[in-house]
C-alpha cells in the first residue's frame, strides 16, 4: 500500500548549518506517528517543510505515492496538510469564529464575508468533535489554555484535513485537558486521517502514538514501533542517537 | 472609587450589551457631546450653529477621509508618515494637469484630474508598500523618506510656484458656496441614508432568521434605526439651516462631506465585514499567525498602502479644489493629525485594534476643539498646546479603559 504522505531523503541547512539531513520517513493514512528528539533535533524543521513554512533545499515530497510541490501554507493546506502549532498560531484580538476561518473564510459578493454562515459552520464542527467553548464571539486573548488548544484543533481539521501535524500538542495543557486531546487524537486516527506528533518529551506522546521516528543532529537515528520498545530504550535512541538492537522497525 | 468605576462600567456594560450596542462608541459620543456644549457655552452660543457645524464638516473632511485609511494602516502595525506630503504632491500634479497640459475649461477636465489625482496617489502608495513590504525596511523609515521626498518633489516640479486657478466643476468637490447639493438634494440623500440603514437592519434580522440565529430584541433594532434616523435628519436640517450669503436659501450638505460620509461607510464596512480587513486585524495582532494561516502577508500590506495612498488621493481632490489652488505647502503636518485623529479614536499603536468610525469621532474632537477655540478667540501656539495634551489623555485614559476590561 502506498503511503499518505512520505518525505524522501529532505535537507535543509540554515547558513551552512545542517538542520535536516537527508531524512526519510512515511505515514500512513489513520497512522499516529511520533516524532521525537532534543531541541534542535530538526524535528521542527522537517515538518515545517512539509507544512509550507520553508522550502526544503532538497528532497521529494510524494502524497499518495505523487509528487508535490509545497512552496507556501496555503499549498500546504489545499493539499489537506493541517499544522497545530506549538505556539497554536491563533490571532488573540479576533473571536473564535474569525480565528477558525482565518484565510478561509466564507465570502460571497466581492469578498464581503457571510459572518452567519461561519458562526453557523463553527457551531457544527465544535460539536462535532466534542469541543466545548463558552462563547464564539469571545476573543481568543480571553480564553484558557484548552480553550485555545480547542480553536487550533477545530481550525485545523473543519476543512476536511488529510493530515495533521501536532507540534508540541500537549505541552500546555493539564491532565483532564491531556486526556481530551488523547481521546481526540484517537478519533481522528480512525477516521483515517494521518497524524504527526512532535514532542521532545518521550513522555508526552509514547502512549499516543503507534510508532516512532527519534532524530538527532538533523539526522534520522531510526525508526520503531512503540509496542516493541520500552521508554527507556527510545530515551537512548534520542540521548545516545542508536537503535537497540533488533528493534528496528 | 476605583471599584465605584468597576462597578459603573460592568453596569452600563450590561445595559449597552443587552441592547446591542458598542459601549466605546458610545463613551466617544458622550465625549463629543461633552465638549459641543461645552464649547458652546465658553463661544456664547457661536458653537452649535448651522454656520459653524456646517463649517466644521467641511473642515474634518480632508482629515476624515484620510484617517479611515490611516486606521488601517496602524492596525497593521505600520505607519504612513507621508500622507500630507501626498496631498501636497498630488495636489500640485493636479493642479499642473488642468493649467498646463488640458484645457481648463474643458468639460471633461475635471474627472480626467480626478482619475489622475487617484491614480498618483495609489502609484505613491504602490512604491512605499513595495518597499515596505518585500525589500523589508520599516514603514517609519519609507514614509519618512516618503514625507520628505514627496513635499520637495511638489516644490520641485513647480519651481515652488501655486498653481491657480483651477476647472470650475473640479473646485465644486471642495465644497464651497456652490460646492454643495442644494435642499432638495439633502432631503432626498437624507431618506435615501435612513431607508439604507433601515435595510442593513432588517437585512441582518432576515439573515440571522434564516440560520436560526438568536436575534437581538426586535426593540433595540427599532430603537437603534430611530436613534439614526433622528441623527441623519438633524444633521441634513442644520445642513440646509445655514444659508447662503444675504439670500434665504439653504446651503445643503457639502460634496467633501459626501464624500467623507461615502469613505467612512466603505472603509468600515471593508473593515470589519471584507476578508481584506479581517486579514488586516490578523497581521496586525500577529503577523507569524496571520502568515501561517496561509495569509499572504506581503501582498497584503503592499495593498494596504495602496488604499492609503488612494485616499491620499481623494483628500487631494478635495483640499486642492477647496483651495482653488495646488501649492506645495498644502497638507504641510497632516499626517500628524490624521495619526493623532486615528490614535485618539481608539487606534492602537500596537497593532491590530481600531475602528473607523472611532477614526472619524477622533477626528471630529480635534477639529471641534480647534474651531472651538478660533472662536474664543484662543492664540494659535496655545490651540496646538492643547490639541497636543487632549492627545495624550485620551490615549491615557483608552489605555486605563482596556486594562479595566481586560481584568
Amino acid at each position: 500500500m502506498t503511503a499518505l504522505v512520505e518525505l524522501r531523503n529532505i535537507v535543509k541547512t540554515f547558513g551552512g548549518v545542517h538542520a535536516v539531513e537527508n531524512v526519510s520517513i512515511d505515514l500512513a493514512a489513520g497512522e499516529v506517528l511520533g516524532l521525537l528528539g532534543h531541541n534542535g533535533a530538526g524535528k521542527s524543521t522537517l515538518v515545517k517543510i512539509l507544512s509550507g513554512v520553508f522550502p526544503a533545499d532538497s528532497g521529494d515530497i510524494l502524497i499518495k505515492g505523487q509528487s508535490v510541490t509545497i512552496r507556501s501554507t496555503r499549498d500546504a493546506k489545499a493539499l489537506g496538510i493541517e499544522t497545530i502549532y506549538q505556539t497554536l498560531a491563533l490571532s488573540e484580538n479576533l473571536d473564535c469564529v474569525a480565528n477558525l476561518f482565518l484565510g478561509r473564510e466564507i465570502a460571497g459578493w466581492h469578498g464581503f464575508m457571510n459572518d452567519e454562515a461561519m458562526e453557523k459552520k463553527a457551531d457544527a464542527t465544535l460539536n462535532r468533535l466534542r469541543l466545548r467553548l463558552p462563547l464564539l464571539s469571545k476573543l481568543v486573548s480571553s480564553l484558557s489554555g484548552g480553550q485555545r488548544q480547542a480553536v487550533a484543533i477545530a481550525r485545523a481539521i473543519q476543512f476536511n484535513a488529510r493530515v495533521l501535524i501536532m507540534d508540541e500538542p500537549t505541552a500546555a495543557l493539564g491532565p483532564e485537558e491531556t486526556q481530551n486531546v488523547a481521546t481526540l487524537i484517537a478519533e481522528l486516527s480512525n477516521q483515517g486521517i494521518g497524524i504527526i506528533l512532535i514532542s521532545h518529551d518521550i513522555h508526552d506522546i509514547f502512549g499516543l502514538a503507534s510508532r516512532l521516528v527519534v532524530m538527532k543532529n538533523g539526522r534520522l537515528v531510526g525508526t520503531v514501533n512503540t509496542g516493541d520498545v520500552t521508554k527507556d530504550e527510545v530515551l537512548a535512541m534520542i540521548i545516545a542517537g542508536k537503535v537497540p538492537e533488533a528493534r528496528q522497525a | 472609587m476605583n471599584f465605584l468605576a468597576v462597578k459603573f462600567r460592568s453596569v452600563s456594560d450590561r445595559i449597552a450589551r443587552a441592547a446591542g450596542l458598542d459601549v466605546r462608541l458610545l463613551g466617544m459620543l458622550f465625549m463629543m457631546a461633552v465638549i459641543w456644549l461645552t464649547l458652546d457655552v465658553l463661544t456664547g452660543g457661536l458653537f452649535i450653529t448651522p454656520r459653524n457645524i456646517f463649517n466644521l464638516s467641511l473642515q474634518v473632511s480632508v482629515v476624515g477621509i484620510m484617517t479611515c485609511g490611516m486606521v488601517l494602516v496602524i492596525v497593521s502595525r505600520h505607519i504612513d508618515l507621508s500622507v500630507g506630503s501626498q496631498i501636497g504632491f498630488i495636489g500640485v500634479f493636479g493642479a499642473l494637469m488642468q493649467n498646463a497640459w488640458l484645457p481648463i475649461d474643458g468639460t471633461s477636465t475635471w474627472w480626467i484630474t480626478s482619475l489622475a489625482m487617484l491614480g498618483v496617489g495609489i502609484f505613491i502608495g504602490f512604491a512605499q508598500g513595495l518597499l515596505v513590504a518585500y525589500a523589508g525596511i520599516p514603514s517609519f523609515v519609507v514614509t519618512l523618506g516618503g514625507l520628505l521626498f514627496l513635499r520637495n518633489a511638489a516644490f520641485y516640479i513647480n519651481s515652488g510656484v501655486t498653481v491657480a486657478p483651477l476647472n470650475e466643476t473640479f473646485q465644486l468637490l471642495g465644497g464651497g458656496l456652490d460646492g454643495t447639493i442644494g435642499v432638495f438634494w439633502s432631503w432626498v440623500v437624507c431618506g435615501l441614508a435612513i431607508a439604507g440603514v433601515a435595510l442593513i437592519v432588517w437585512r441582518s434580522r432576515r439573515r440571522r432568521s434564516v440560520h436560526s440565529m438568536a436575534q437581538k430584541p426586535l426593540a433595540s433594532d427599532v430603537l437603534m434605526v430611530a436613534i439614526w434616523a433622528i441623527v441623519i435628519a438633524v444633521f441634513t436640517a442644520t445642513m440646509n439651516g445655514y444659508k447662503q450669503p444675504k439670500t434665504d436659501i439653504g446651503m445643503g450638505i457639502p460634496i467633501p462631506v459626501l464624500i467623507l460620509i461615502g469613505v467612512t461607510i466603505v472603509m468600515s464596512a471593508v473593515a470589519r465585514k471584507h476578508r481584506f480587513g479581517r486579514h488586516v486585524f490578523a497581521m496586525g495582532g500577529s503577523s507569524e499567525s496571520a502568515e501561517l494561516a496561509g495569509i499572504d502577508t506581503r501582498r497584503l500590506t503592499l495593498l494596504v498602502f495602496m488604499m492609503m495612498g488612494l485616499l491620499c488621493g481623494l483628500g487631494s481632490i478635495v483640499t486642492t479644489a477647496r483651495l482653488n489652488a495646488g501649492a506645495s505647502v498644502t497638507g504641510t503636518m497632516t499626517e500628524l493629525t490624521v495619526i493623532a485623529a486615528a490614535v485618539i479614536g481608539g487606534t492602537s499603536l500596537a497593532g491590530g485594534i481600531g475602528t473607523v468610525y472611532g477614526g472619524i469621532v477622533g477626528a471630529l474632537i480635534m477639529q471641534s476643539l480647534e474651531s472651538g477655540m478660533i472662536l474664543m478667540g484662543v492664540p494659535t501656539p496655545l490651540q496646538r498646546m492643547v490639541l497636543a495634551l487632549v492627545l495624550i489623555i485620551a490615549v491615557w485614559v483608552d489605555t486605563v479603559y482596556r486594562k479595566a476590561r481586560r481584568a
